[in-house]
């Protein structure tokens, strides 16, 4: 009898979601939507592409279950609209 | 306009174990948005093989193969000899990808073939400067006084005494079409140069800056700032090269000092102690001159 | 067709017919040869294949990892130095269930360097998960290639596989060998190579993923489980050889005049052929030896192993390989097996011969039995030493 795993053990593509890395964070970005330009700047930077929104509405809004509260967003927003707040745990 | 739904369809996914704010995933994540789905990827071991790849999970949207520490050139340019005989499917391009060990030390021999034989693979190095994924050990890419676990400051060290090895020049020198330094830094350019390397038939080269939180000792929100100062201080010239010859560098508007840079990693905290570090710091300096007078940077 | 084939130039032939569409490899003597006439082949547009030179074994391995992956058949071939050198791919290509087939010309291991032959180098890899079968001659070398490929892509099985002929011995040496001249029926006995899970842009699975202590144990056992089911493919391998093209050398093992033997001599390789010889001779004087051949050495073919020895009142191993620090490889694990079955009558002794291409001839062999009548459980017992190197004349040349 084998064990079922794909032979060789091969993972199915995109599989990580799985893992909510949300919960490495202690602080999750806030965007404040005051002085937001929409550069889309946050979205490039995002080192774990969780960041989304539109650059014509500049709403910008990001997924707590992955943010992993590296600050990387605010820290590179050019107009300081973004901060970061403490997870409440 | 980019919903949450579609960043769940990234090519590279959320929900790897990558540190926070590492600057590695966020190039990955930018190379696989330009090459597209018919891209076919190598990685040798390291910190991006194992935090995109804990089975069952894989971060992985495109067909990818972990080969092993020093052979992803190798393993690349078995599949690329592959694809010629099955045809490629909607000209998929061949990426294979290595940190700086796995690139300019270890896997220097199989990266070396591969360019000799013109594979017509992208090859892409993480260079974080260390092997990260073993817990910061010095490789020849370690920039000149940082501080590794296996080149530790003390008394009779101010870190790593050697200067990175220039693994860009090595690539041109094996005359590949394309050479290319990045930065994740500036993903615009970044993506520009990968842009232009997959569309070129051939081997390709593309290093690319990635710092590294936990390696180079700072908050990670710092991890562009870092990257960036990394090229305004003239300490990671980029720029692109077709065969031996130079085409383009990415000129910095003002110089600004290498303090700067260093003052903001824990990895050359130990220059900052006395004169004898001071002194140190000068002969960074020095490097970074000479690097915007070699590169025509300014 | 009977053709008078150097045997490099036989396993030329049979991979040319077997084809694999990617073959890379790395020169050492003596497999050179080989990867000479399948690049001439190559060059010539008989084989339709991307042969990739490369600049090192590892990469010639890693070469074949990556095509082998991507579900074409890829094939290399290598020697001592160069197999230690590829030793950790391989181990990489067995974890990831590839089947791709290695040529081993068998060739002793440094130091001191030496191009000769024994089996050090492909005992060194034998806990890697590939399975070893060893050619007895030029006419079995090619065989085995074409059923290599049968049993590496067999869906059970999905495994590397080393076709161990010795080197010079064989791969230098001209024989008659009768090849098979239509691909077509090679076609019918070996279809194309069809993998369920390959890299495929529009099958993005992931390969070679990192397997944590929770699952790791599993997918080595899933990987011991395919080596050790691989016996009854490589037995239905040889049968339907045998009954497509005729020629059949033995499954998992071959005995020759076993049957009614009171002692039973074991090997592999080409080494068989004298010992053979020497059993005929005894045979008319009326002495009961036989000869059993290990054609598997991975996976171990433990249950036909007793049944042919069982009978027998002494074995004598003969082996070019020796596990320093505790004897022979072969005799170890002939030992084990009748141990596990409760035979504890047999007396069986195990001796190293012809490391780095010393001779054997058919008098060592005599020898041999005579002093093994006298010997008790020897292990892996030097035989055929030089007496006068003993005595230190060599040495001593020079200041
Ligand atoms: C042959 C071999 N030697 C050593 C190792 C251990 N090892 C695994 S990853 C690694 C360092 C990787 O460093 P680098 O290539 O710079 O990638 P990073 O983790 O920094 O991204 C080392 C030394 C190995 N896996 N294989
Ligand atoms: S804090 Fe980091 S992970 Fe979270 S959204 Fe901002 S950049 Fe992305
Ligand atoms: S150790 Fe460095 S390179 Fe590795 S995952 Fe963390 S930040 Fe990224
Ligand atoms: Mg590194």
């Amino acid at each position: 009898m084998d064990f079922d795993f794909k032979i060789g053990i091969i993972a199915l593509p995109g599989a990580a979601l799985a893992n909510k890395t949300g919960s490495f964070a202690n602080e999750v970005p806030v965007f404040k939507q005051k002085t937001c330009t929409g550069c889309n700047l946050c979205i490039y930077y995002c080192p774990e592409g969780v960041v989304y929104g539109d650059k014509k509405t500049k709403i910008y809004n990001f997924d707590a279950d992955y943010c992993k509260g590296c600050g990387i967003c605010a820290e590179e927003c050019p107009v300081d609209d973004i901060e970061m707040v403490l997870v409440e745990k | 306009m980019l919903t949450k739904e579609d960043t769940h369809k990234e090519l590279f996914t959320m929900g790897h174990t990558g540190c926070s704010g590492c600057a590695q995933s966020m190039a990955v994540k930018l190379i696989l948005e330009v090459l597209g789905k018919n891209t076919i990827a190598t990685t040798a071991t390291g910190c991006l093989e194992v935090f995109s790849t804990r089975y069952p999970e894989s971060s992985w949207r495109i067909p990818w193969i972990h080969s092993l520490f020093e052979n992803s050139a190798a393993v690349a340019s078995g599949i690329e000899a592959a694809l010629k005989i099955t045809g490629r499917k909607n000209g998929t391009t061949v990426l294979a990808q290595g940190g700086d060990g796995g690139t300019a030390d270890i896997g220097l021999q199989a990266l070396s073939g591969m360019f000799e034989r013109g594979h017509d693979v992208l090859y892409v190095c993480y260079d974080n400067g260390a092997y990260m994924n073993t817990g910061y050990q010095r490789s020849g890419l370690t920039p000149f006084d940082a501080y590794t676990t296996t080149s530790p400051s003390g008394k009779q060290s101010f870190g790593n005494s050697r200067p990175k090895k220039y693994m860009p020049q090595i690539a041109m020198a094996h005359r590949i079409p394309y050479t290319a330094v990045a930065s994740a830094g500036y993903p615009v350019d970044l993506q520009k140069k990968i842009k232009k390397a997959a569309s070129i038939t051939g081997p390709k080269y593309v290093q690319i800056d990635v710092p590294c939180t936990p390696g180079w000792k700072y908050e990670p929100r710092y991890s562009v700032k870092i990257a960036r100062l990394a090229v305004q201080t003239g300490l990671y010239p980029l720029f692109e090269a077709e065969y031996d010859k130079i085409i383009s560098v990415k000129k910095i508007s003002k110089k600004v000092p290498v303090e700067e840079y260093l003052k903001l990693q824990g990895r050359f905290k130990h220059l900052f102690k006395d004169e004898a570090g001071r002194m140190e710091i000068e002969k960074i300096q020095k490097i970074a001159d000479e690097n915007i007078v070699k590169f025509g940077l300014l | 067709m009977k053709k008078v084939l150097e045997g490099s130039m036989a396993i030329s032939e049979s991979v040319r017919i077997a084809e694999p569409r990617v073959i890379s490899a790395y020169p050492i003597t003596p497999q050179t040869h080989i990867v000479e006439h399948l690049s001439q082949m190559v060059a010539d547009g008989n084989l339709k294949a991307e042969f990739v030179m490369v600049e090192s074994e590892h990469t010639a391995a890693s070469v074949c990892l990556g095509a082998s992956a991507c579900g074409v058949r890829s094939y290399t071939s290598t020697a001592s130095q160069g197999l230690l050198y590829m030793s950790e791919v391989i181990y990489n290509i067995a974890g990831m269930r590839l089947p791709v087939v290695i040529t081993i010309a068998n060739r002793a291991v440094s130091a001191p360097i030496n191009i000769w032959n024994d089996m050090q180098d492909s005992m060194a890899l034998r806990d890697a998960g590939a399975i070893q079968l060893y050619a007895e001659n030029n006419q079995e070398a090619y065989d085995m290639h074409i059923q290599a490929y049968k049993i590496a892509e067999n869906k059970d099985v999905m495994l590397p596989v080393m076709v161990c002929v010795d080197g010079f011995v064989l791969t230098h040496t001209f024989e008659v060998v009768e090849t098979i001249d239509e691909v077509e029926r090679v076609r019918e006995y070996l279809p194309p190579l069809n993998m369920e899970y390959k890299l495929d842009v529009d099958n993005p699975y992931s390969f070679g993923t990192l397997g944590e202590p929770s699952v790791y144990m599993e997918s080595r056992f899933n990987l011991a489980n395919a080596v050790n089911n691989s016996k009854k493919v490589i037995v239905s391998a040889a049968q339907e050889y045998k009954d497509m093209f005729g020629k059949f050398h033995g499954a998992l093992i071959d005995t020759y005049k076993t049957d009614d033997a009171e002692t039973i001599i074991v090997a592999m390789g080409s080494i068989l052929g004298t010992i053979k010889d020497v059993v005929d001779e005894l045979r008319e004087s009326g002495k009961k030896i036989g000869v059993l051949k290990v054609r598997s050495f991975r996976p171990f073919p433990e249950e036909e192993i007793v049944a042919a020895l069982e009978d027998a009142g002494n074995v004598i191993v003969i082996e070019k390989a020796i596990s320093l620090g505790k004897g022979g490889i072969l005799s170890q694990e002939i030992r084990d097996v009748l141990y596990k079955h409760r035979i504890n009558s047999i007396n069986v002794n195990g001796y190293v011969l012809g490391l780095g291409g010393r001779d054997i001839t058919p008098k060592n062999i005599i020898d041999l039995i005579e002093k093994a009548k006298t010997d008790e459980n020897m292990d892996g017992e030097f035989f055929g030493l030089n007496s006068f190197i003993e005595q230190g004349n060599i040495s001593n040349i020079g200041d």
